[in-house]
């Protein structure tokens, strides 16, 4: 069950294009899972940023003598971002988490390929780390379009088996998209299970490849949301149930983390035909 | 009339605050607190309820339902503004018959209060869901959305027409208990909205509850196009305050006994004590839940704060307050008291 606190600001620190903020969290890192998030107020009580900013849960430490610390990474993409990456060692920020539903572990000791667009690598150490205490072969693959936004490579190449690096320029590692290798690279482990966070794009392409390589996959979406907590219905996008009906989910509540098989990734944005509630052709 | 002094102990950190009455009336309903969930800003009130105690507020405005379900509009659906979001989320929702036997049956057997919602696209459909409603248990008042401006046709926007307004107020007075407590939910986005609040209630309403979202735009300077899906959507938050504040006045001025709900943009206890102030009986609290869950209850103990502080023993004698006439007593004066009321 999700709390909110008031998290005291430990260390901020860049790395490439980003910086990672460690923050006091009491109650929310010790039930926190690979996959969860935690919201941000931005900009303090008199803000005039009313939405809070959503971010994927990258560490966390559920003891010390914090009580209960996590980390999260954050791209600058606009003011309340920016706002955060300003933030010093004793700042407060006030937070809500654990958020949503988190990644679904494997129980058996099935070969796993992890991918991550950007900083979308985030969540996926907690993760790596927690799939090879069960004794799963971890691969994984990050991209960016260029060095500087790929996150956390040396970190990761010390969790994966292997380690996949492709950039759009050529800047490091391959140069193209991480789903030009992923179907080799599956096929190449055995891959039984793919998990994926980063862009709309990339986890389409991902979802298809593993349908078509007959793996399961598990994506974690970022869509705009404005209260993280399931009231507002901002963030949903169309997804097909087990009874084969489609419904607009909310991504906070009933995601962030989708089976890639069910997301109608090409009619995000939009309200496909058949939704459930979907709009009738008016007759005039 | 007895009221029941609540309880609720030294607020953190300020000292003891003076037990004070926070009860209000809104027609036959009586609440124990002034503060309820905004219409769309609380869903049904199960995911605030991780955050606070959703018994100990006023009580739950739930999310406009209409009669079938509702898939409401694409993404985006949301804005960021200064100081406030647009939103054209399009009345996504369950549809009627589900409301009732999920929300509805999970906020009464968690012993809410609950004030229902309703949006129809025509004046049958508002009808029709006064009538479904009528025979259900645990409706504490209903709340008739008739100015949500995320619908295609801003012709429909039913408060936009004082005509209009009436028809849909009457068919819900008809088809509902003659004692349910009725209120209409107006828009801004007119040129006179105490002649809409007129309408409304001589077609029966039991009050009015002011304001809805106010219709703007935002233009993505990337993509150089409408940054919604929707085109327009509803500028709610703190930047609508002032607007909100003015139309309960209005309205309050004209109808010195009308049970009022006021919203818009409110953050704090001293946002709320301006609608009191103002005129409004109960206030309802909206965006800044997306800001801040657990706020309803913090605006609670804030108002009662701010309350206490100004020498008020209960919230009725602050309701509408600010209406008194310039030469009338402070409230130093308290002995005065009975000059000052009407």
């Amino acid at each position: 069950m999700p709390v909110q606190v008031k998290g005291e600001v430990l260390d901020i620190r860049r790395i490439g294009a980003y910086h990672v903020l460690s923050l006091t969290a009491p109650g929310i890192a010790d039930i926190a899972r690979p996959g969860h998030f935690v919201t941000l107020g931005i900009g303090g009580e008199e803000s005039s940023m009313v939405l809070r900013r959503a971010f994927a849960i990258h560490q966390v430490q559920s003891r010390g003598v914090y009580g209960g610390t996590l980390d999260v990474v954050i791209g600058i993409k606009g003011n309340g971002t920016k706002w955060l990456s300003e933030r010093r060692r004793h700042d407060v920020v006030d937070i809500v988490g654990p958020l949503g539903r988190p990644f679904i572990l494997p129980k058996e000791r099935v070969n796993c390929v992890l991918i991550g667009g950007g900083y979308g690598s985030a969540p996926l150490f907690m993760l790596a780390e927690q799939l090879r205490e069960r004794g799963c072969r971890v691969d994984v693959v990050v991209g960016a379009s260029t060095e500087e936004k790929l996150f956390g490579v040396l970190e990761l190449k010390r969790l994966a088996s292997t380690l996949t690096i492709t950039t759009d320029d050529g800047s490091l590692g391959e140069r193209g998209y991480v789903t030009d290798i992923l179907p080799e690279l599956m096929k190449r482990v055995d891959a039984a299970v793919v998990y994926a966070c980063g862009p709309m794009p990339m986890l389409a392409s991902v979802a298809q490849i593993s349908t078509d390589l007959r793996a399961y996959s598990q994506c974690a979406v970022e869509e705009a949301m404005a209260c993280g907590i399931g009231v507002c219905m901002t963030c949903v996008l169309p997804v097909e149930g087990e009874d084969g009906v489609t419904r607009m989910l909310r991504s906070c509540t009933e995601g962030p983390v989708f089976r890639g098989d069910r997301v109608l990734w090409s009619a995000v944005g939009s309200i496909p035909p058949g939704t459930v509630g979907a709009p009738v052709e008016e007759a005039r | 009339m007895t009221r029941a002094l609540i309880s609720q102990g030294p607020l953190p950190g300020k000292g003891p605050v003076a037990y004070i009455d926070m009860s209000t009336q809104l027609g036959e309903l009586r609440l124990e607190s002034p503060v309820l969930t905004a219409s769309g800003c609380a869903a049904a009130g199960r995911e605030l309820d991780q955050f606070f105690d959703i018994t100990k507020i006023g009580g739950i405005v739930t999310k406009s339902v209409m009669m079938q379900p509702r898939s409401g509009r694409p993404t985006p659906r949301m804005a960021e503004t200064p100081s406030g979001m647009l939103n054209s989320i399009g009345l996504q929702g369950p549809g009627i018959d589900r409301f009732i036997e999920t929300d509805l049956e999970w906020l009464n057997q968690r012993g809410a209060t609950t004030i229902v919602s309703i949006a129809g696209s025509t004046v049958d459909e508002y009808g029709k869901l006064a009538s479904r409603l009528r025979p259900t248990p645990g409706v504490a008042a209903i709340e008739v959305n008739i100015s949500c401006p995320n619908v295609e046709n801003r012709g429909l926007v039913f408060a936009c027409d004082p005509s209009m307004a009436a028809n849909v107020i009457q068919l819900v007075r008809r088809n509902s208990d003659p004692r349910m407590p009725i209120f209409a939910k107006l828009s801004p986005d007119v040129t006179d909205i105490v002649s809409v609040a007129e309408s409304v209630v001589r077609a029966g309403a039991t009050g009015v509850s002011v304001i809805n979202t106010l219709l703007g735009m935002v233009i993505n300077p990337d993509t150089m196009r409408p940054h919604l899906a929707g085109i327009t959507g509803g500028l709610s938050g703190p930047a609508v305050r002032p607007v909100a504040v003015r139309c309960v006045w209005q309205i309050r001025q004209a109808f010195p006994d009308l049970p009022i709900i006021g919203m818009g943009g409110i953050r704090t206890g001293m946002d709320a004590l301006e609608f009191i102030l103002a005129g409004a009986s109960a206030v309802s609290v909206g965006t800044v839940i997306f800001h801040d869950p657990s706020s309803p209850m913090r605006i609670h103990e804030e108002l009662q704060r701010a309350l206490v502080e100004r020498g008020f023993s209960s919230l009725a004698d602050a309701i509408s307050y600010a209406h008194r006439t310039s030469d009338a007593p402070t409230l130093e004066d308290e002995d005065d008291f009975d000059f000052i009321t009407e």
